[in-house]
């Protein structure tokens, strides 16, 4: 089965090639760039549908590369991982083809095309490679292409700043990873994944494994404090990259750390808790943020930390239960982390490219310049409500669905009789606070980019303008939609999807307790259908009952009642900046925001300012300074690059020399 | 053959002397030529008893690029350029010859510590053999004139060749061969850079070919 994820991969890097090859026809290189990741993310369906069953198979081809065989498997965990990546991959090509085929193409449109195919083949390679070397291989080349789509307006000068930002934070990360892969493999003599590290989880090698995955993974998926190339990176993308990106290359780093447990064999329990904690930070950090932007792309791009954290959390209950032998609790942990995986790849993908849309006909990303988008693009707005809804963890949606199979875990955590509730009440609370505090916030947040974004009245001259995108663009956002709904009514079908992962991820002693406790799971979710369909009936009985009252009415369309004011403007709204003001007044010791303030003056005062701006803290108090102390040694290193290749060759032979001294003496 | 290998051993080592003492460009690229027909005999001296045709033949080929082609290509460009001496060398050649004698010292003691070379019954060789490639080194880093600087080359050449011999004798052959070519390669290029390069700016100073640093 895994050879369909090969010819995926193929196709993928074919089409992209073809599209650059075909310079002359920018058209034609684009549709070929786009329907054939379409066609590449198709065949390599049927591979991830079977290992979601169950099906493992796998494949090991000779490979002359150090260290590395050819080995690729495809398995429950890796099917979870690759599922986003073609269904998300497939949709955001086709909005992207015509996104760009109405947007104007200004250079050859088959580079950008090789990137986004190179991006989801890499992917792809990265969740069935079964080998250090192939694994490493393919993050980098994921890397590599999603630095290129993110360059892709590389005259603009924010653009290049970002995509560097990203691409340093990328190797970064990839540098702790070899580092990890080098400790794992010590003494194998291969990296093959079959015979790598088998540490006790008490061992220094395996914390030491365990940091150093937390770190590069983390890197990828975006944790706090290693979260800040996210923001700058998405908002610059174009959309749907930023939707891949952010939807699905994420995860990516949340599977690594997945797979660096599996091959680790048992996790310690402080792992667990580290995890917690970790997630703890990126959801409220992140949801906080997210609040405080005014951009709408950079708004997304922090709640994807956010998100992420939310999975950690569940990863880290996962592993706790595992770690004290409760199956409980790592079958909903896990089962939550892994469904909300899923189902962030789903909503955040959506939003990215109603976001997208949004940017594409108004031409602006500024929320507090956009509104009433909802009418004059109803397919968008409806769909990306869809969106808000699920990503603020609002039932049916799919994203209640992962978060109360969290919250589930960490009840049984606190609640249940176990070793766990008795040694650790107060942490579990904390997942449980945490979780609370992150949800109300999302909703806040995300009340801000539909009530602004797209309810009201036009701000600006742009978003009055604001018309429907071409049905290419809307197509895909109606079947992430729809996706949405129908993974939030059919959870229990969610939950069998993850299953057999979350089975693979516990140990083979309790993989018995834990199949009964997710059977027992299914059957708490199936209420949650339940409850779905009962609301939608409501709903939909009450649309119907409205109109049915309406019917014969004469029904006429006014200004809001503005208390007898003369003359409103839309300008009197409320605006984003001062919605979110109360609650992230709470946060200022975090958000570090800076305000000008200009009072009206006098009897007839003619002019008053408030302004606010999103800072990045962690980056003005946490990066900058350690880079500009890079900088300051690097420039007073300058000296050694003298340009003579005497003091180069001194160089060498002087290394020599004292290596060899070193050595023999 | 232990009496021969070792006059063999002091000549390589009082060329590597001359090269570093000597002012005069012909005469370093002949004491090169010398040394690389002093390494073509070392095969012969060493497997006196078991030669066979292959290493012989491989043997002669190296001997004819260094101790014929090689120096005939830099005389010819050494002449081109009209440059008889290294004037001004970045370090002195008393100081580079004192320097050399103490590099002598450092290889001799790291030679009593390397794990003995199997083949050879001359003690000496290895660590004349990785004196050889420093001297190379140094002559690059020593030296202003190109010219210099590639017979520096040769030098390091010739000291991995004879550690190549030192180590085992037929497969250190073909990977010597495989240098070889690039350093023929090099002094080819390098023969046609120095004329171009005088002729464009009236010197053959590698130091002052530094604008295009970074």
């Amino acid at each position: 089965m895994v050879l369909w994820l090969v010819a995926a991969v193929l196709v993928l890097l074919a089409s992209g090639v073809a599209a650059v090859s075909l310079s002359t026809r920018p058209v034609v290189a684009a549709a070929v760039g786009a329907w054939g990741a379409v066609v590449g993310c198709l065949l390599g369906l049927p591979a991830v549908v079977a290992g979601l069953a169950g099906h493992a198979s796998a494949v090991t081809l000779p490979w002359s590369m150090p260290l590395g065989s050819l080995s690729i498997a495809i398995d429950p965990l890796s099917a979870v991982f690759a599922a986003p990546v073609l269904v998300v991959g497939a949709l955001a090509a086709i909005y992207g083809q015509c996104a760009t085929h109405t947007g104007g193409i200004r250079h050859n449109p088959g580079w950008p095309w090789l990137g986004y195919d190179a991006l989801l083949a890499a992917m792809i390679v990265v969740t069935i490679a079964r080998n250090g070397v192939l694994f490493l291989l393919g993050w980098e080349v994921m890397s590599l292409a999603s630095f290129f789509l993110v360059m892709n307006d590389h005259d603009k000068d924010h653009v290049r700043r970002a995509a560097w930002t990203y691409l340093i934070a990328m190797h970064l990360g990839t540098a702790f990873l070899f580092a990890m892969f080098a400790r794992l493999g010590a003494g194998a003599g291969s990296l093959d994944f079959a015979v790598l590290g088998r540490f006790a989880a008490t061992s220094p090698e395996a914390t030491l494994v365990f940091l150093l995955a937390l770190v590069g993974f983390g890197t990828k998926a975006g944790f706090v404090p290693v979260h800040v190339w996210a923001p700058d990176a998405d908002t610059v993308a174009p959309s749907h990259v930023a939707a891949v990106m952010s939807g699905v290359m994420t995860k990516m780093g949340i599977y690594g750390l997945l797979r660096v447990f599996l091959l680790l064999g048992d996790a310690a329990a402080w792992w667990g808790w580290a995890l917690v904690v970790v997630g703890a930070a990126s959801g409220v950090v992140g949801v906080t943020f997210a609040l405080a932007q005014q951009d709408l792309k950079r708004l997304l791009a922090y709640s994807s930390v956010e998100n992420l954290g939310i999975v950690a959390m569940g990863l880290g209950v996962g592993v706790l239960g595992v770690a004290q032998g409760n199956p409980a609790v790592a079958a909903l942990g896990f089962a939550g982390a892994l469904l909300h995986v899923l189902n962030h790849s789903l909503f955040k993908s959506l939003l990215f490219l109603g976001a997208g849309a949004i940017v594409h006909v108004t031409a602006t990303k500024r929320i507090d310049a956009l509104g009433g988008v909802l009418k004059r693009m109803p397919t968008t707005g409806a769909a990306m409500i869809v969106g808000a809804l699920a990503i603020s963890a609002l039932p049916p949606l799919n994203g209640f669905v992962g978060e109360l199979l969290i919250y589930l875990g960490a009840f049984q955590g606190v609640a249940g009789t176990n070793d766990l509730a008795a040694a650790w009440p107060m942490r579990s609370l904390l997942v449980l606070a945490a979780l609370a505090l992150i949800s109300g916030l999302a909703a806040a947040t995300f009340t801000k980019v539909v009530g602004i974004a797209l309810l009201g009245e036009p701000r600006t001259k742009a978003a009055a303008h604001a018309h429907e995108t071409p049905r290419g663009m809307r197509a895909p956002m109606v079947v992430l939609a729809t996706l949405c709904v129908l993974l939030g009514l059919g959870a229990p079908l969610a939950l069998e999807a993850v299953r057999q992962a979350v089975l693979s991820l516990t140990p083979g002693a309790m993989v018995a307790d834990v199949s009964a406790r997710l059977v027992e799971a299914r059957g708490q979710l199936v209420w949650v259908t339940v409850g779905g369909g009962m609301f939608l009936s409501l709903l939909g009985g009450l649309m119907l009952l409205r109109r049915w009252l309406l019917k014969g009415r004469e029904v006429t369309q006014s200004g809001t009642w503005d208390c007898g004011y003369i003359a409103p403007t839309e300008r009197m709204q409320y605006s984003g900046a001062s919605f979110a003001e109360p609650l992230l007044r709470l946060f200022s010791s975090l958000l570090r925001p800076t305000a000008q303030l200009v009072l009206p003056n006098g009897l007839f005062p003619t002019y008053a300012k408030r302004h606010n701006d999103a800072n990045e803290p962690f980056v003005d108090h946490g990066y900058r300074p350690i880079f500009q102390a890079f900088a300051w040694v690097a420039a007073h290193l300058r000296w050694v690059q003298r340009g003579h290749i005497q003091m180069y060759v001194l160089y060498i032979a002087a290394t020599l020399i004292v290596l060899l001294v070193w050595k023999l003496g | 053959m232990q009496a021969w290998l070792d006059t063999l051993v002091v000549l390589l080592i009082l060329t590597n002397l001359r090269l570093v003492g000597s002012s005069r460009l012909f005469a370093c690229v002949r004491t090169v030529a010398v040394q690389g027909l002093l390494l073509g005999l070392l095969p012969v001296l060493v497997q006196w008893n078991t030669l066979t045709w292959r290493p012989a033949l491989l043997a002669a080929g190296s001997t004819f690029l260094k101790a014929g082609v090689f120096p005939w290509l830099l005389r010819r460009a050494v002449r081109d350029v009209g440059l008889r001496r290294e004037v001004d060398p970045v370090v002195g050649y008393s100081t580079s010859l004192l320097i050399t004698m103490g590099l002598l010292g450092v290889t001799l003691y790291l030679g009593q510590r390397l794990p003995p070379a199997g083949l050879f019954e001359s003690q000496l060789m290895t660590p004349v053999a990785i004196f050889t490639i420093l001297v190379g080194l140094f002559l690059i880093v020593a030296r202003r004139t190109a010219v210099m600087q590639v017979l520096g080359y040769l030098a390091m050449e010739n000291g991995i060749y004879a550690f190549g011999m030192a180590l085992a004798v037929e497969e250190p052959v073909l990977v010597e061969l495989g240098i070889l070519l690039d350093v023929f390669m090099g002094v080819f290029v390098m023969g046609i850079a120095i004329f171009n390069i005088s002729r464009e700016f009236d010197h053959i100073d590698t130091d002052r070919l530094s604008v295009l640093k970074d």
